[in-house]
């Protein structure tokens, strides 16, 4: 119990001194903003490389992990982070405003994902065989937004043989371009890199899954990914760094049996010595 | 159910009012309606109309979409008397966008989001609630839908009412005790496809469109039985003619609107499968031409880069037979849409003197900027003005139909452009026109507001990070937010002008007692002189106004204005959804535009009627 605590059960006195001692010595909550249908990140059953982080994390700090459930559409972080229903929002990208970010714990690309046998050794945005083959994008629902990538295409002009793959939508994005590779109605997806290995291995498939290098011109395609808390809550930022650099190990394996894709060693990431 | 098997069934629900007393009031009407019909068809006709003059039965009030009431009880002289007569609370707080509907004594209203239907029984003093209907929409829409919850109102006709849920239902009620005849699912929102608008019931159809285009839902306007909610037939916005109803009897009036397979040729690919252009408007019907019109909304979800070509057949407006879905002509507002410019906004069927004739119009304040002024039989668009101040595009060739984009407005990634005008909500966004018949002039409540477009920081949707552009909105030159305009639609000029503080996001209603009323998002409701912009008198309901008035006559003989209030919509979110207006990016980027409304007004539906004393 701590002294401020102490103080204030010894003040209350009788029944009411009772209830708070107990208040008192129940582990402090951490409450985590997730998405319930959002794999291979979260669901409601807790099925997710996020949910296991999280149960990492809450066990190294000492506390009980609880959800604030809410699917992660525009405005996410205003409707929840910020309007208190949860204290950290895992795997958002480092840069992102409205938040104070940990350190990053990974760092991914948008990557193509295809058939080896199908278009062997695509790694770049000005390989010929591009223009001639049926790309699946991601979409994200943002009037007159694009994603790196798709403006990455656009630039060159690729865009009559791209196909639209909305990232709202019954089942996760990567979900859908995966079984567009398989059904053979695609010949490449392009993909949030974290995304593709879980349902790649899911269906039991065999699919390259290459990082891409932003050429001269592109926008950038990499994004490091951290948590969030609120501005300002600089005690649970320093806590959750804590934590994040103890089980840089157990996350690592974490993010293995997911198969996310990373593209820089962990050793060079911020907070991990 | 046509409109001519209606005609009839009117005439016989007036024999039966008069001698319900005497006999069983089925055989009564039996009799009268085989004896005597003949005989009272002249007489009732006037009775008729007399009592059709006081009903307010679709959210337009006509098929025209006046927004015009033949009532003149009230009017310029008296209209300073006006007295709050009765209120009912909605018990919903989201933004009530919709119209009263009133039809023979009973006034029917739809609340936003869980979109609550409710009776009330004008015959009673308060008006009394006669029925409430809960169709229990899907929770989860509420987190789709782009710019809060809205409904625009039901629409009546032959005893039912019918009315458009959030989460993507059409669905029949029996007017007199409100019980449900039946319901049909037509969004799906799973896919962000969610329903807004209000319907429009032509020829025994009810005609309904989708709206969510920003989450890559195909844009389709849909007729359904009114009998049994069956699909009569479906017209999509985008892909190849037999999708879109376009066939033999298509003439456009413009040469960049001919060819096969518009839909899908103009864009790259596969685009036009999520392309948007959804359809969530008013709409207006001809009974004369037998066609209805409709606008359709931007492109989307692609940014511009990602969708060469003009994106058809997004950001303009059709016409179409509403027996068969077919379409007649298509003319473009905004092809390729660069800034969030739908062409949903209403079109007004009036007739205009142009050049010394009379031509059968179709006036549609866009929201690109210009009132477009087009023959509503072949869809040649006879003038188009700026109503606003405009910087994306230099004008409109007639002749061509071509609108001429400013090439330094366009957005690209990357690249700040500022001083965009209007901005994303245009010159005038959803907020319906009235048009009075007396005064020649079209009276349209819109906003005065421009944005810069910047490449902002990242940001993530579903797991999937990427850099957003940021719309600053801000408010256009004079500093005014909002504009009620009186337009001459005859000669292309304004005629008068109210600047308001904030946007206007009301409808507007004109009467035969030559008033104009409108609203403001501070909850003042205006009634101005419909000659000279002159107010007349104001009352400050609870919440901003963002519904449209109307204006009926109950069986007291009284002329009643009636209007939702209860701040929301685009524009109102920031109260509507309690968001933070610090977040400039909140509510789509509105809140920039209007961080003051949160001190201004709050939260809470509620319907005001007022009459004179």
């Amino acid at each position: 119990m701590s002294s401020r605590c102490r103080d204030a059960v010894v003040r209350a006195g009788g029944a009411l001194a009772l209830a708070m001692a107990l208040g008192c010595n129940a582990a402090p909550e951490l409450r985590v903003c997730a998405d319930p249908q959002n794999l291979p990140y979260s669901s409601a059953d807790e099925r997710g490389f996020e949910n296991r982080i999280a149960e990492l994390v809450a066990h190294d700090l000492g506390r009980t992990l609880r959800y604030h459930w809410q699917p992660q559409w525009r405005g996410y972080t205003r409707k929840t982070l910020l309007a208190g229903l949860c204290d950290v929002i895992p795997g958002i990208p480092a840069a992102a405003p409205d938040v104070l970010a940990t350190d990053a714990y990974y760092r991914s690309a948008y990557a193509f994902v295809y058939a080896a046998a199908r278009l062997p050794g695509l790694t770049s945005f000005d390989d010929p065989r591009l223009r001639r083959s049926r790309i699946g994008v991601q979409v994200v629902g943002i009037d007159a937004i694009a994603t790196p990538a798709g403006q990455a295409l656009a630039r060159r002009g690729i865009v009559a043989n791209v196909v639209g793959f909305p990232v709202m939508g019954e089942r996760p994005s990567a979900a859908r371009m995966i079984d567009a590779l398989a059904d053979g109605s695609l010949d490449v997806a392009i993909v949030w890199s974290p995304q593709p290995g879980y349902f790649i291995a899911q269906r039991g498939l065999a699919y390259a899954v290459v990082p891409i290098a932003a050429a001269p011109g592109d926008p950038s395609l990499e994004f490091a990914i951290a948590m969030g808390v609120r501005p300002g809550d600089i005690a649970l930022q320093q806590a959750l760094n804590g934590a994040l650099a103890r089980l840089r190990p157990r996350i690592d394996a974490v993010l293995r049996d997911y198969a996310v894709t990373r593209v820089q060693p962990e050793s060079e990431l911020a907070g991990f010595p | 159910m046509t409109s001519d098997s209606k005609r009839p069934r009117q005439r016989c629900n007036v024999a039966r009012g008069e001698s319900a007393g005497a006999l069983g009031r089925r055989a009564a009407a039996r009799v009268i309606v085989s004896c005597v019909a003949g005989l009272l068809a002249t007489h009732s006709s006037a009775q008729d109309a007399q009592r059709e003059a006081g009903n307010w039965p679709m959210a337009g009030r006509d098929y025209a979409n006046t927004r015009f009431s033949p009532l003149d009880q009230i009017n310029a002289r008296n209209v300073g008397e006006l007295k709050l007569a009765w209120t009912f609370s909605t018990g919903v707080l989201r933004g009530h966008e919709a119209a009263p509907i009133v039809v023979d004594g009973t006034l029917f209203v739809v609340t936003p989001y869980p979109n609550i239907v409710y009776a009330l029984d004008l015959t009673q003093p308060g008006a009394p609630m006669k029925w409430k209907f809960m169709p229990r929409p899907e929770a989860s829409a509420q987190g789709e839908a782009c710019c809060d919850v809205v409904n625009r109102g039901v629409a009546y006709a032959d005893g039912h009412v019918f009315f458009n849920t959030l989460d993507g239902q059409t669905i029949a009620l029996d007017a007199k005790d409100g019980h449900e005849i039946w319901r049909t699912q037509l969004g799906d929102i799973r896919k962000g496809e969610t329903m807004t608008m209000a319907p429009l019931v032509v020829k025994g159809k009810v005609l309904v469109g989708n709206s969510g285009g920003e989450y890559g839902v195909r844009g389709w306007l849909t007729a359904l039985d009114a009998g049994d909610g069956k699909i009569a037939w479906r017209a999509y916005t985008t892909g190849p003619d037999d999708d879109v109803r376009i066939g033999p009897t298509f003439k456009p009036f413009y040469e960049s609107d001919r060819g096969k397979d518009l839909g899908k040729s103009t864009w790259p690919g596969e685009a036009w499968k999520i392309g948007g252009g959804t359809v969530w408007g008013f709409l207006s019907y001809d009974p004369a031409l037998d066609l209805v019109y409709y606008g359709t909304a931007n492109p989307g979800p692609w940014n511009p880069s990602q969708r060469p070509g003009d994106n058809k057949w997004t950001s303009g407006i059709f016409a179409r037979d509403p027996a068969t879905g077919q379409a007649r002509w298509f003319y473009q507002t905004s092809p390729h849409d660069l800034h969030d410019y739908d062409g949903i906004n209403e079109s007004v069927l009036i007739d205009v003197a142009i050049g010394g004739t009379t031509r059968h119009a179709l006036v549609h304040p866009d929201r690109n900027g210009y009132v477009y002024v087009i023959d509503r039989a072949t869809g040649q668009v006879l003038s188009a003005n700026a109503y606003v101040p405009i910087t994306t595009s230099t004008g409109v060739d007639v002749t061509t139909g071509a609108i001429h984009y400013a090439p330094d407005k366009e957005p690209q990634p990357g690249r700040t452009v500022r001083d965009i005008c209007p901005g994303s909500p245009g010159g005038k966004d959803w907020q319906p026109s009235a048009y009075s018949p007396r005064t020649h002039l079209l009276y349209m409540p819109h906003q005065n507001i421009c944005q810069d477009a910047e490449t902002a920081q990242v940001s993530y949707i579903a797991g999937t990070p990427y850099v957003g552009a940021q719309l600053k909105m801000k408010p256009g030159p004079g500093g005014a937010r909002g504009r009620v305009t009186a337009w001459d639609p005859a000669i292309g000029k304004a005629t008068w002008r109210i600047d308001e503080d904030l946007p206007v996001w009301s409808g507007a209603l004109a009467t035969a007692g030559d008033v104009v009323f409108y609203g403001t998002m501070e909850g003042w409701f205006k009634a101005v002189d419909a000659t000279s912009g002159k107010e007349l008198w104001r009352f400050k309901t609870g919440s901003g106004i963002v519904g449209q008035p109307v204006s009926f006559r109950a069986p007291d003989g009284k002329q009643y204005v009636a209007v939702l209030s209860g701040v929301g919509g685009w524009a109102g979110a920031v109260v509507a959804g309690d968001l933070d207006t610090r977040d400039l990016t909140a509510a789509g980027g509105f809140a920039a535009v209007v961080p003051d409304l949160k001190q201004k007004t709050a939260q809470g539906g509620m319907l005001y009627v007022f009459a004179l004393p």
